[in-house]
């Protein structure tokens, strides 16, 4: 699924790294707990979260995530966008829950990491 | 090859610069992705422990053909019982590490389980002495 499509599914913005709407992404994990994230390899995937603070773009990074999805109307910080941009990051806000999200993007075919 | 880096006790919002920039050294050297990919989760535990424990640390990364050696030397409370850090869940982080997203007791078992070798030096009231290995080819 095309992250563009993705957006338009969860009428979510991207705010951070709009050139890169195009990229194919496979599948998602939602957490909160970056601990977890790091056991949890899912390139080519996109992290659902509600952690909006530097530490979630870092914990993508990591892990070779390069879609970080915000929910519960959380907003990236400029720290955020600026380690994104470095790390050619793409960062989406979205105001529904993790729950609500993960629905959406399973039903349309994304596939969970386990 | 031998990098080094400083880590401040509680700066939350660089936690990881070290580790991010390690991982760019190491794709550029084309190190093998399994064993980045193994790097880099192990450091970044471990660099967030610095952060959510010490005073302070020094990060020193020694990169050769045969094998990657990560010390990771801080000055802190030093941990009083390895077994008990090193059991899954175990946890003294604080309120502010947990809104991190970290401080599940996690970290330590994780780098254990990331790395070739693991050796833990730690004095209360001093601080603790990791060093990682990871072979290469």
């Amino acid at each position: 699924m095309k992250i563009s499509e993705i957006v338009k599914l969860l009428d979510a913005k991207i705010v951070c790294g709009e050139e890169f709407a195009d990229r194919e992404i496979e599948r998602a994990f939602a957490s909160d707990l970056m601990s977890d994230v790091l056991t949890t390899p899912f390139d080519n995937g996109i992290l659902i979260t509600g952690l909006a603070n530097p530490q979630s773009i870092r914990t993508a990074d990591m892990m070779d995530v390069s879609v970080i999805l915000l929910a519960r109307r959380k907003k990236a910080t400029e720290e955020m966008i600026s380690l994104a941009k470095e790390n050619d990051a793409v960062i989406i806000e979205c105001p529904l829950s993790v729950f609500h999200i993960s629905g959406i993007l399973f039903e349309h075919g994304l596939k969970p990491v386990y | 090859m031998k990098f080094e880096y400083h880590v401040e006790g509680g700066d939350f919002l660089n936690a990881g610069n070290a580790s991010g920039n390690i991982k760019k050294v190491l794709k550029k050297l084309n190190v093998d992705t399994g064993v980045l990919k193994r790097v880099v989760v192990a450091l970044y535990e471990a660099e967030v422990n610095i952060v959510a424990h010490a005073y302070r640390g020094t990060i020193t990364a020694d990169i050769s053909p045969q094998k990657i050696e990560i010390v990771l030397d801080d000055e802190g409370p030093g941990i009083p019982d390895i077994g008990l850090a090193m059991q899954q869940g175990y946890s003294t982080a604080s309120t502010k590490v947990r809104e991190m997203g970290f401080g599940a007791g996690m970290g330590l078992p994780n780098i254990k389980a990331n790395v070739d070798d693991m050796k833990i030096e730690t004095e209360v009231g001093k601080g603790t002495k990791l060093t990682l290995s990871f072979n290469l080819g």
